[in-house]
């Protein structure tokens, strides 16, 4: 039984699979075009429900608050890099740099999360909107709450291999473990920058 | 000395670093706990299988009371609300618990075989997808058994119906419910079978020699994959009005029904394509095997397949022509919907095709084939029909509509499906079923479903609609639907003839040796029923009947499994999954959690304040039960053991027959 060297191990070609990419990717690649799906159906959603609403349906510029979101946007896409550097970093078989980068990755996921909370909060009780009582409140929460779920999910998820490291188990051999996490969190920003784009955005043009 | 002592000492120490954390590792072969933990691609299709095959009974019972009911006006047999419950249960059924479980099971035993494959990509996660549809299904048909009754609002569930407002009981929950976690089981299914057919090849399995059975099990998971998002959301979008009071589909404060119809149906068209698709590989299969001819046209048949898939996503809106869209989008969709028609005339033509000029040979499964064939060409041409929207204005929500389905979804799927039953029958259980009961049923079945389902386009022309409970004796409705019941009987008579032989053949039928159809595909190189490992060696194709060149070829064969084998074992022998209990006890929480959310009432504020109640507390402690299920799971990781064979082919150190089919 040989150990490979740290950073010696192929991370882009799988040998044991008829195509060479890893299951393990496969499945998550799979999965996300079906989360596509699952996400676009919800925006559309929100964009039909935009275009009729009923008198009395409160403004969205009236609610929003644009650079909280802008913020926590922006906060969410540096979070990205922060896992494609742990993915780098175990790739090359340096865990304490993973660690650190997971560290930050769902330091800014909780941030976002926060902030969510506090947006949440502050339509339901200072702008009066909520879920039940306009068009607006009922698609913009449902699809907002539901992608926060996905980031909530995600930093579950980093948080379980950021524990998992401290056992020992996780080297360089399990990188496809975090790279296909990685995967599912870009996958959650860039639907967050849709939604950002069409729920937001579009409400200042 | 010193160095070997410091080797081991290192190798100590890494293997103390990588073990997992495994808290029982299951190993029973037999009995209740083997079927619990198993992984095992075979045994999990047998799940499948007897399921459907339940639920087919179950299905067939609702349409016998249906039949019933109308089978003379005035009737009082059911009443209007039972009747609704029958029609809503009976589709419901028929679609996902009959004939997509059914597919699922040959998508898992045969797939793995056809692509010279051990297991599927992800053992565990197919057992998970089982253990899920089975609590779908559970939870589905919950409302038999309480006073809220089974759902009925159709399977099509169309909002505002479904909402609160019109439907006060738990029976819709349970309905959302059960297709919820039914889409969940299909779509892990369907990602699991994904990278299955796309990395699991064996060497020399190019994708153009996939077996056309394959090919559909993969466009299948495709339409799976994203198709059964839209009903998700849909569904998440009723159950939220029904929660928490949302207004997705609340008309007063802005929502609209026809939204719910729009997702509903971009679901559920493809949906018609998944049920569809594998019967059509199945026929791909048998008919060769059949005709004795290799298939027509492979890759226009692989083709085909692919562009009924792609087209199938946009022609969601022909089942809302009576919605008044406007002429421009009825237009659209009524071409793309005549479009459709051409990749499915091209594989009629194939199929056609292969059985010219060939040596048919008339067992069971070939009699089952041509029947879907024929059957399946008269659904289609009638599907035609309604592509035209002045027309479909005429037979919408007609009866014409209802015999147009049956003789697409039994003239052609369950043919087929059971074409396959009969023709993989010796592979999985070593048996065969007798020819001649095997015909008596077919013939029933086929005159029964003719019978049954014939007069209903006359009686829908006749302007006979559908989902109404009785019907006055002066419309002229009489003789049709007399004729109709009658036939439902000889059909259920049919269906009860071949499900009898089927279970008499799996205890005392007549044994078969190995490949008894003289078949082409690599699944019939193995011993039936196959051992657990599948392959001895990982089997080289070198042609696209792989098994066919194979018997022509033995000589070279013989001496390439000779020397695999002899490496393959050196090294370190066959690599198999580890059981595991976790699939299904994640599909326990699941359980009770879905319990939670649909049939405990929520808190009484007079005897619980604030948040806390008897719903919430189920629905946490499942979702809870479900999480550190798969916390465990993924803690015990996806390793395996390694087994080594004697001569014949028997696991060295264990009972040769202990294993699924352990009857011997």
């Amino acid at each position: 039984m040989s150990t490979a060297a740290a950073g010696t191990i192929d991370h882009h070609h799988d040998p044991t699979t008829s195509t060479g990419i890893p299951n393990k990717k496969l499945l998550m690649w799979a999965f996300l075009a079906s989360d596509c799906m699952f996400f676009g159906c919800l925006i559309s959603t929100h964009l039909i429900y935009r275009l009729h609403p009923p008198p009395g349906t409160p403004s969205a510029k009236s609610v929003f608050s644009i650079e909280l979101t802008s913020f926590s946007t922006f906060i969410l896409l540096m979070s990205s890099l922060m896992m494609a550097l742990a993915v780098n970093a175990i790739q090359k078989g340096n865990l304490k740099s993973m660690r650190w980068s997971l560290l930050t990755t769902i330091f800014f996921g909780c941030i976002f999360l926060g902030c969510q909370v506090f947006e949440f909060n502050n339509f339901v009780n200072e702008k009066h909107l909520t879920i039940t009582n306009s068009i607006l409140g009922t698609t913009f929460f449902t699809l907002t709450g539901t992608h926060g779920l996905h980031v909530l999910i995600g930093v579950i998820w980093l948080s379980g291999m950021l524990i998992y490291s401290f056992t020992g188990r996780l080297t360089e051999k399990q990188a496809i473990d975090v790279e296909s996490m990685g995967l599912y969190w870009h996958f959650v920003d860039i639907v967050w920058i849709v939604i950002f784009t069409a729920v937001y955005l579009l409400e200042y043009i | 000395m010193e160095q070997a002592l410091a080797k081991s000492d290192f190798l100590a120490k890494e293997e103390r670093v990588a073990k997992p954390l495994v808290l029982w590792r299951p190993t029973a072969k037999t009995g209740l706990v083997s079927w619990l933990t198993t992984v095992d691609h075979k045994r999990i299709g047998f799940l499948y299988g007897g399921c459907a095959l339940f639920f087919l009974v179950m299905g067939g019972i609702e349409a016998l009371l249906i039949r019933i009911q109308l089978a003379v006006p005035n009737n009082t047999f059911l009443t209007s609300a039972q009747y609704n419950e029958m029609f809503t249960m009976h589709a419901t059924t028929m679609i996902f618990l009959v004939v997509m479980p059914l597919g699922a099971a040959f998508f898992n035993f045969v797939m793995p075989l056809q692509i010279g494959a051990r297991d599927v990509a992800f053992p565990r996660l197919n057992a998970f997808s089982f253990w899920v549809f089975l609590v779908g299904a559970i939870i589905l048909n919950l409302g038999w058994f309480m006073k809220d009754g089974a759902p009925d609002a159709g399977w099509f569930g169309y909002a505002p119906l479904t909402t609160r407002q019109f439907s006060p009981t738990h029976a819709i929950d349970m309905w959302v419910m059960g297709l919820q976690l039914l889409g969940v089981a299909s779509i892990a299914a369907a990602l699991n079978f994904i990278v299955t057919i796309i990395n699991l090849r064996a060497p020399g399995m190019t994708m153009m020699r996939l077996p056309v059975f394959t090919w559909m099990t993969l466009f299948t998971s495709f339409l799976i994959i994203l198709s059964f998002p839209a009903i998700t959301i849909a569904l998440v979008e009723v159950m939220m009005d029904r929660l928490f009071g949302t207004n997705f589909f609340e008309v007063s404060n802005g929502g609209m029904p026809i939204l719910w119809q729009h997702l509903f149906w971009i679901f559920g068209h493809p949906e018609v394509y998944i049920l569809i698709l594998p019967a059509m590989g199945v026929i791909s299969e048998i008919l060769p095997t059949f005709a004795r001819k290799p298939l027509f046209g492979y890759p226009i048949v692989v083709f085909s397949g692919a562009s009924i898939g792609f087209l199938g996503f946009g022609v969601w809106s022909h089942h809302m022509f009576a919605t008044g869209m406007g002429t421009m989008a009825t237009a659209a969709f009524a071409m793309m919907t005549m479009a459709i028609a051409v990749p499915t005339g091209v594989k009629m033509f194939n199929w056609i095709g292969t059985i010219w000029g060939g040596h048919l040979s008339m067992r069971v499964p070939m009699m089952f084939a041509l029947g879907f064939l024929w059957m399946f060409m008269i659904g289609g041409l009638s599907g035609i029909m309604h592509a035209a929207a002045p027309a479909d204005l005429q037979q919408h929500g007609s009866y014409f509509v209802v015999a147009h389905f049956h003789y697409v979804l039994i003239g052609g799927s369950l043919f087929a499906l059971l074409a396959g039953l009969h023709y993989w029958f010796p592979l999985l259980f070593g048996r065969r079923v007798s020819e001649f009961w095997g015909k008596v049923a077919f013939w029933l079945i086929f005159i029964g479903f003719n019978v049954t389902f014939f007069p209903m386009h006359f009686l829908g022309l006749e302007g006979m609609p559908r989902r109404t409970f009785t019907y006055d004796g002066n419309m002229g409705w009489n003789l049709g639907n007399m004729v109709s019941t009658i036939g439902a009987m000889i059909l259920a008579i049919g269906i009860g003839v071949d499900l009898v032989a089927m279970l008499y053949t799996y205890y005392k039928g007549e044994r078969t040796h190995k490949d008894p159809w003289d078949a082409r595909t690599l699944e019939w190189s193995l011993p039936n029923p196959p051992m657990e490992y599948n392959f001895q060696q990982i089997p080289h194709i070198h042609a696209r009947d792989g098994w066919w060149y194979e018997k022509h070829h033995k000589e070279e064969i013989a001496k390439e499994n000779a020397e695999r084998a002899k490496a393959e074992h050196d090294d370190h022998g066959i690599h198999m999954p580890f059981q595991s209990i976790y699939p299904f006890l994640a599909g326990l929480g699941i359980l009770i959690g879905g319990i939670g959310v649909s049939v405990i009432d929520p808190a009484d504020p007079k005897i619980y304040t604030g948040f806390w109640g008897p719903k919430i507390a189920v629905t946490i402690l499942g979702g809870l039960f479900m999480f550190v299920s798969v916390v465990l799971w993924s803690l015990e990781g996806c390793e395996g053991y390694h087994i080594h064979l004697n001569e014949d082919g028997s696991i060295k150190g264990e009972d040769p027959h202990a294993g699924y089919g352990a009857k011997h």
